[in-house]
């Protein structure tokens, strides 16, 4: 027998709604949270979604953030903030920092001369600099990037809703929703609580998360939906287990060579897109959990409807595929 | 027992080959593009064998670096424009029945309207038949029934203005008036593969690849290089001088301080252009040469030998470039623009006169300019992630799957070839989210693989005969890849639609990823096994 690396052994007897009281109700506690925490601390939007600049400045010269901030005050640019970029791949001659302004004007994007202005500020302190890019955004349009980006996070939620429902039954359409809503729930949350940069490239995330997440437990319930025709006369939360227990090694597989790849990007992807990848990696860790944990508990909630009229179960054995609704 | 029969293995393995025949280009990125600029430019090139593919991937601006601009075009402006040019027609029609209408004034409006006063209110109606005479019917599908103007009456005044239907005839014709003249200027600098589309009512997205700064784009493409020759009537006070109807105050370029007042009426303007070039007048000065077309060389013509002695203005954009006086009858048609040129902007000037004025101001919305460093680092950085996730992804299917994890490799690295050949067959653009597509596709493409193996291991569990458990895992497993996938897909259509640029960029690559996964995993690997087992005949398998 050849060496095989098992993650999950061959045969699973987890009761995976044993602890539904920490694993649900931890869920639904930290749902609550992120809420809150979305209410309260805010979400640090990026000038996707506020309008506004961000510049990213190289030099060659060690940086000193608090000399371009004292640089740039006689310009009177408003809200201006500068962060140092750390990335392992730089060498000791990069240096990088990113200036985020303030909208400038009432719909446009930023003027040239307040680029160049800012620019020659700069190069005052620091001879070396350059503007490796400048991204402008002006509050017209990103007022309505960011009911787009609403737009289109509820539109995927409700295609996947109908699809689900049209392919399995209403019951498991709700429990993939509920999942859904749970892993953008608590992205938003995290988001709120690390205050990180939320723009295009994290809706672009949370909607592969959502996709992700979906897939997971449509897996789930295609075996679900497998088994309550093979057992039929089993309780619905033991078909429930026993179709998790069966597909845990498939998620699991498919989680781990997923977040390897993630892990690359997150190490050398670079730190252009360090934040949509963190939001992916993130999602795919929550999306996983939900699957297992959420959509299959709001299914055992909500019964699902089992027809016996069509079939007798002492005939059903191991390969009688009953094609029954 | 089913298995692949062997006319359906050639056929997967043929649209294998042919898919990475058209990845291979890409491979060879720098060589193939200069074999293909090369040829655009009818050059007969052999760097490159011209039996092979040479279509490549669009790489986004934000891995090759360039400008992003939306601008939004005022197409209200135009409106003004139009009501200009109406004035003068609804004089003549009243000015012909003096008798019943009396006098006619033009009383100050909102830029959109024009509002007439006649001297006898007792004409009121009989005006209004003759301003409503002037309208003509619309031709177009959606206006069919309405006219072009809409004139109301209040006692002695008139208000005509441009009616709904005709406005949005009128926004059309601006937005592609607009484009076309973006075009132009953009193809006039020579700038290799720029985007210029329409977006939604009254959008511009304009993106060049290569340019360092968005500058160069908004210096050409900024300007409306609006140019007319209008009449001067005097040098106004200042800027807070309100002019009479028919009237405008105008500053001077290159004077501070310096207005002058001017008749709105245009003698000649841009339009009758018909050349225009870089120059040096008479002190070697920049300066640019221009010559009119047929009516503009009359207009012209007649306008100067009837005013010898008067100045003129030549108005750029709002803005008195010149006001000479006219020394003497001008019939040529050509003429010379003198100002405070520098060489650089007397050629721009030049560039934008020769390819119009636009009909609208524009404003810039969005902006992005990515360098050229930061986008190589990009390439580099996502080639490299993506080396380094393939390698984990390989070792551990491998260690989990053993020869099985193999096949699914194989598949894997042509699901990624695919990739690339699906975007340079559409054409689509690869962005640093993009690269990112694919990575996470390296993750989630062995997806369907895994159903499909652990679906096998639990059917070996019942059966020995590994042709059967084999047969059986595949079955099985297509109902959850079909159902997994459609979603993912959905997913990335909604992302395709909503989403801009660099998120278009993994919208597109991850539906390929997804759609060309569930081929390699359902039909290139299922072939390997087969033929493994066809060629071995195993006794029994592990998965």
């Amino acid at each position: 027998m050849a060496f095989r690396l098992r993650l999950v052994p061959e045969k699973t007897n987890i009761n995976f709604f044993g602890y539904a009281g920490i694993t649900f109700g931890g869920s639904v506690v930290l749902l609550v949270l992120s809420v809150v925490a979305v209410l309260t601390l805010g979400l640090n939007f990026g000038i996707d979604f506020r309008g506004g600049t961000t510049i990213r400045t190289e030099s060659s010269q060690p940086l000193d953030v608090g000399a371009y901030r004292t640089a740039l005050v006689p310009l009177n640019l408003g809200d201006v903030a500068i962060t140092e970029v750390f990335d392992p791949g730089f060498g000791p001659d990069r240096n990088v920092a990113e200036v985020r302004l303030q909208a400038q004007g009432e719909d446009e994007s930023i003027s040239q001369a307040t680029i160049d202005s800012m620019l020659s500020a700069l190069q005052a302190v620091d001879p070396a600099v350059t503007f490796e890019s400048v991204e402008s955004v002006g509050p017209k349009v990103s007022g309505e990037l960011i009911w787009s980006a609403a737009a289109s996070v509820l539109l995927a939620m409700g295609g996947i809703l109908i699809y689900v429902w049209v392919r399995f039954e209403w019951q498991f359409a709700l429990g993939g929703l509920v999942a859904l809503a749970h892993d953008v729930g608590l992205t938003l949350g995290l988001w709120a609580v690390l205050q990180l940069k939320f723009d295009l490239t994290i809706i672009a995330a949370l909607l592969t998360i959502l996709g992700y997440s979906i897939n997971d437990s449509v897996v789930v319930f295609d075996r679900v939906r497998e088994n309550l025709r093979k057992f039929n006369v089993m309780p619905l939360v033991e078909v429930l287990n026993l179709s998790a227990n069966e597909t845990l090694s498939r998620t699991i597989m498919t989680a781990g060579t997923t977040l390897l790849a993630l892990t690359a990007l997150l190490i050398f992807g670079g730190d252009v897109i360090r934040g949509f990848v963190f939001a992916m990696t993130w999602g795919v860790i929550v999306g996983t959990y939900s699957s297992v944990y959420i959509a299959k508990n709001v299914v055992l909630m909500l019964g699902v409807k089992r027809d016996w009229s069509k079939t007798d179960p002492r005939t059903v054995g191991r390969y009688a595929d009953v094609e029954t609704k | 027992m089913y298995t692949v029969s062997p006319m359906k293995q050639i056929a997967i393995w043929l649209a294998v080959a042919i898919g990475l025949a058209f990845a291979l280009p890409n491979a060879f990125y720098s060589r193939v593009e200069v074999h293909n600029d090369a040829v655009a430019q009818g050059i007969d090139d052999t760097s490159w064998p011209a039996f092979l593919p040479s279509g490549l991937v669009n790489l986004g601006l934000d891995l090759r670096g360039g400008a992003h601009l939306l601008a939004e075009v005022q197409v209200g402006d135009v409106y003004e424009t139009i009501m200009e040019a109406t004035w003068p027609a609804v004089r003549d029609a009243l000015a012909a029945e003096r008798d019943t209408v009396g006098f006619v004034t033009r009383e100050p409006s909102p830029a959109d309207e024009l509002i007439v006063r006649i001297s006898e209110p007792a004409g009121a109606a009989r005006a209004l038949e003759i301003a409503r005479g002037l309208a003509r019917p619309i031709t177009s599908l959606t206006g069919a029934g309405s006219t072009d103007i809409e004139v109301t009456g209040n006692g002695p005044l008139l208000t005509i203005r441009l009616s709904e239907a005709e406005r949005a005839a009128v926004d059309d014709r601006t937005m592609e008036q607009s484009l076309e003249i973006i075009r132009r200027r953009i193809d006039e600098v020579g700038t290799r593969e720029p985007t210029i589309q329409r977006q939604g009512e009254d959008r511009i997205l304009v993106q060049v690849p290569g340019v360092g700064s968005a500058q160069e784009i908004k210096n050409i493409i900024g300007t409306t290089a609006q140019l007319t020759f209008q009449p001067v009537l005097g040098r106004a006070s200042g800027a807070d001088q309100v002019p009479a109807a028919g009237q405008e105050v105008l500053p001077s370029l290159d004077q501070e301080g310096v207005f002058f007042l001017l008749d709105t009426a245009p003698v000649v303007t841009g339009e009758q252009l018909v050349d225009a070039q870089p120059a040096f007048d008479e002190f070697s000065r920049p300066a640019v040469n221009f010559r009119f077309n047929v009516s503009g060389a009359r207009a012209f013509g007649d306008y100067t030998l009837d005013n010898i002695g008067q100045p003129f203005a030549i108005v750029l954009d709002e803005q008195v470039i010149s006001a000479p006086t006219i020394q003497s009858h001008i019939p040529g048609g050509s003429g010379i623009i003198t100002g405070d040129f520098t060489v650089e902007e007397s050629t721009n000037l030049a560039v934008l006169l020769r390819a119009g004025a636009l009909p609208a101001e524009l404003t810039f919305l969005e902006e992005r300019t990515i360098g050229p460093q930061l986008g190589q680092d990009s390439i580099d950085a996502g080639t490299l992630a993506a080396i380094v996730a393939g390698v984990l992804v390989v070792g551990f299917m491998v260690l989990c799957y053993g020869l099985f994890g193999i096949f699914a490799s194989v598949a894997l690295a042509i699901n990624i070839a695919l990739i690339f050949s699906g975007l340079s067959l559409l054409g689509a653009t690869l962005t640093l989210p993009g690269i990112a597509g694919i990575v996470l596709t390296v993750g989630m493409a062995v997806d369907a693989n895994v159903l499909v193996f652990e679906r096998i291991r639990e059917e070996l569990r019942v059966t020995k005969i590994p042709a059967r458990a084999i047969n059986a895992g595949y079955d099985r497993a297509l109902s959850a890849i079909t159902d997994g996938n459609v979603t993912t897909i959905m997913v990335a259509c909604i992302l395709f639609y909503f989403g801009s640029g660099p998120v278009r960029g993994f919208a597109v690559t991850l539906a390929l990823g997804t759609l060309i996964s569930v081929f390699t995993a359902l039909m290139v690997t299922r072939s390997q096994i087969d033929l493994w087992v066809a060629l071995r005949r195993p006794k029994t398998i592990e998965v």
